[in-house]
């Protein structure tokens, strides 16, 4: 059992991870609270589906298109409705939930509320030590580590890492020192929302698509970036694997209660709080920063 | 003067009730609401059924209503009502007091139908339920019989029976599982959403395994919206369970089928999967949900009646697809309002009420008979049992959604067997043979 409850946290854990650190990213860069993220997973979902099963191309194909069309489409969304209003934080977390619950509505009229699947990536499963894992699922768990990999070098190992750095650390000193922190925010915007595609792309074939598919998530999400400290990407990668463990405990622990694995999470999130109010990783006071 | 005033007066008052009147008086079309989740399957099933009745009524010339011919007009509500129970009440209302309608037909979430039932009332219009089965829903009028007199329930039966013939289909594939695999005890997975109609139903289910010979491995209760059932399945599978009982009405069916086909988890599954009863199903499991059995009210070439056939081939030629039950508000209109209408001469439902409490007659789905409590209280509640109501038991089998059951059935070990015309065997799935068959 013991093997299983490892197996089942990590592929937990990644998927909560690849949502997370893309919100993380963009919070710590442009403080944009933006709860729009899992709407932009649907809709790379769908865009999948559509390509994989209503125009019958390889779900490789689909997912090539759907990272570039989301992280525009996130783009375009972010210019038209984020941006004006960016200084107001407040503004910007209720105009992005206008904007996820219109995203949700329009795909409710285009696809109707019907339960809709892609095949996978990888078709089958293998097993590891008698435990049956499905080959997506390692998928997953690569592109995770991938990303997170990738991300490192990106922020650590490029000019564009340093700027966003910079912004994070300090919008208005990066300001003075030449960084065009709006076009920062826009970049970290792009990475954050094909950071969301890339993760509807990995784990459509594993879950099942509807207009309401990103509600969950997001909670899921909001639980693991402010457990694992807001702004923190490592914190988030950690935060993800946290909550994917304590999933696993209560679906073999606890099998009646396996509808409480959710609410068992957060409340490990909240313990946390209590004794760390900045989460695992966080920053406690602004001035910090 | 003052008397020739007074007689304008009375004239245009005469004159203005007239014109507000006359509408009515002259009203050449009875208006059906439909109401339901427009945006998903059931809601689809509600309008689809209504579109194909009124079109048919229609074009035989409409209802006659004492002299006169009433084309059917329908009015269609979203009811929105797995979202939000607030549209639903909002809907009906308005189908009532805005589109005046004449009677209602639909509702699926008991939640939504019971409130939905209590603004039909106030308008005292007959409404006939297409979709929820929660008991409450007749039980009301064995309490306020004057007050809720206008409601029928016409499909699904209540939750007692929808249990009771789940076990059946249970004790049916456990019989099955031990002859054709020789397992002398076979240990069941109770798989059940987290809802309110399922307690009951868990509770039930582990007082009659013991009794069908079988043995309870555990009870999961995996979230409704759930989308990664692949813990709970390793769970299931370490119990060594070869038959797996689902209890699941939520989008949840939809993961926990595919996942245990692509798994090959060695268990079949029997009881209550609502999404596999959906001919989509196939799609959205990728295929992976072959051999799932579910309880379902129609499959394609089975014939549970002399008029199924008729409904059913002009359902599939018309939109292309296999009703679901929700499809009955064809039911509720054909052979439920329009008979009686034209028998009593009048759309007034306080006249048509006595005679629909007391008529039987044969659907598509089957024959109906609205039943009474003990104590002889109507509560236009469905009858169920052999020569009624009984549902089928429907397997997906290489993409086909077919009957299985009732096939050989007796419901007591006197009555005599009943087998439904166009049921096929019930089939193990390889990888379940495989895994068991010495």
């Amino acid at each position: 059992m013991a093997l299983d409850i490892i197996i089942a946290g990590l592929i937990n854990g990644s998927t909560y991870a690849l949502l997370a650190i893309g919100f993380s990213l963009i919070f710590g860069v442009a403080r944009i609270v933006n709860i729009a993220h899992t709407a932009f997973y649907m809709v790379a979902s769908y865009c999948i589906y559509l390509i994989v099963q209503k125009l019958g191309y390889h779900p490789m194909v689909g997912m090539l298109v759907a990272v570039p069309l989301i992280t525009l489409l996130g783009l375009v969304c972010y210019k038209l409705f984020i941006d004006p209003i960016r200084e107001h934080e407040a503004a910007v977390l209720i105009g992005t939930i206008a904007l996820a619950i219109a995203i949700q509505e329009i795909m409710l009229l285009i696809f109707t509320g019907d339960y809709l699947s892609v095949p996978a990536l990888i078709q089958g499963y293998f097993m590891i030590f008698d435990v049956k894992v499905f080959y997506q699922q390692l998928l997953t768990f690569v592109v995770a580590l991938i990303i997170l990999g990738a991300l490192r070098l990106l922020l650590m190992n490029t000019k564009l890492g340093v700027a966003v750095r910079a912004t994070a650390n300090d919008r208005e000193v990066a300001n003075l020192m030449g960084i065009n922190e709006s076009r920062v925010a826009m970049i970290t915007m792009g990475i954050s929302v094909g950071l969301a595609a890339v993760t509807g792309s990995v784990v459509v074939p594993l879950t099942t698509i509807s207009p309401f598919m990103w509600m969950h998530p997001l909670i899921m999400m909001m639980a693991v970036v402010v457990l694992g400290g807001l702004g923190s990407i490592k914190g988030s990668f950690a935060g993800a694997y946290i909550l994917g463990f304590a999933e696993a405990l209560v679906v073999f622990l606890i099998p009646m209660g396996s509808f409480l694995k959710g609410s068992v999470a957060l409340s490990i999130m909240i313990l946390v709080l209590l004794i760390r109010p900045e989460g695992l990783f966080g920053i406690a006071f602004e001035e910090e920063r | 003067m003052k008397r020739g005033i007074n007689l304008m007066t009375t004239l245009m008052a005469f004159l203005f009730v007239m014109s507000v009147s006359l509408p009515v008086l002259g009203a050449d079309s009875i208006k059906i609401g439909v109401i339901g989740p427009m945006q998903f399957v059931q809601g689809k099933g509600h309008w689809n059924g209504a579109t194909m009745a009124a079109e048919e009524v229609n074009a035989r010339g409409g209802v006659k209503v004492g002299k006169k011919k009433m084309k059917i007009e329908l009015v269609k509500a979203d009811s929105n009502e797995f979202l939000n129970v607030t549209d639903a009440t909002n809907a009906m209302e308005m189908l009532l007091s805005r589109d005046k309608v004449d009677f209602v037909v639909g509702g699926f979430r008991s939640e939504a139908v019971l409130a939905m039932q209590d603004i039909a009332m106030d308008y005292k219009k007959i409404f006939i339920g297409c979709g929820a089965s929660h008991s409450k829903l007749c039980l009301r009028l064995a309490e306020d019989y004057d007050r809720y007199k206008y409601w029928f329930r016409l499909t699904p039966f209540n939750e007692k029976f929808l249990g009771q013939t789940t076990f059946i289909h249970l004790a049916t594939v456990g019989a099955i599982l031990k002859k054709s695999l020789n397992i002398p005890s076979v240990k069941v997975a109770i798989v059940a959403e987290k809802a309110m109609w399922v307690d009951p139903m868990i509770a039930a289910a582990k007082g009659v395994i013991p009794k069908f010979g079988m043995e309870v491995a555990g009870v999961w209760q995996p979230s409704q919206a759930a989308t990664d059932v692949s813990a709970e399945l390793s769970a299931i599978q370490r119990t060594e369970a070869p038959l797996i009982f689902t209890i699941i009405s939520a989008s949840v069916g939809i993961p926990f089928a595919k996942q245990a086909g692509e798994l090959k988890i060695p268990a079949v599954q029997v009881g209550i999967n609502v999404e596999a009863q959906k001919e989509g199903f196939w799609e959205a499991t990728q295929g992976m949900g072959n051999y799932v059995m579910t309880m379902n009210t129609y499959a394609r070439g089975v014939e549970p009646t002399e008029v199924t056939k008729a409904f059913m081939d002009k359902y599939i030629k018309k939109f292309g697809e296999t009703p679901t039950y929700t499809a009955d508000t064809y039911t509720a209109i054909i052979y439920m309002l329009v008979p009686v209408i034209e028998q009593a001469g009048t759309i007034d439902a306080d006249k048509l009420i006595p005679i629909m409490e007391t008529r039987e007659f044969i659907g598509p789905a089957s024959p109906i008979k609205m039943v009474s409590t003990p104590e002889g209280k109507p509560i236009h509640d469905l009858k169920w049992g052999p020569g009624y109501a009984t549902s089928l038991g429907v397997q997906w089998q290489d993409g086909k959604l077919v009957g299985v059951w009732p096939n050989k059935w007796k419901a007591t070990p006197e009555a005599p067997e009943i087998t439904y015309k166009g049921i096929v065997p019930y089939k193990i799935p390889p990888w379940v043979i495989e895994k068991y068959k010495k």
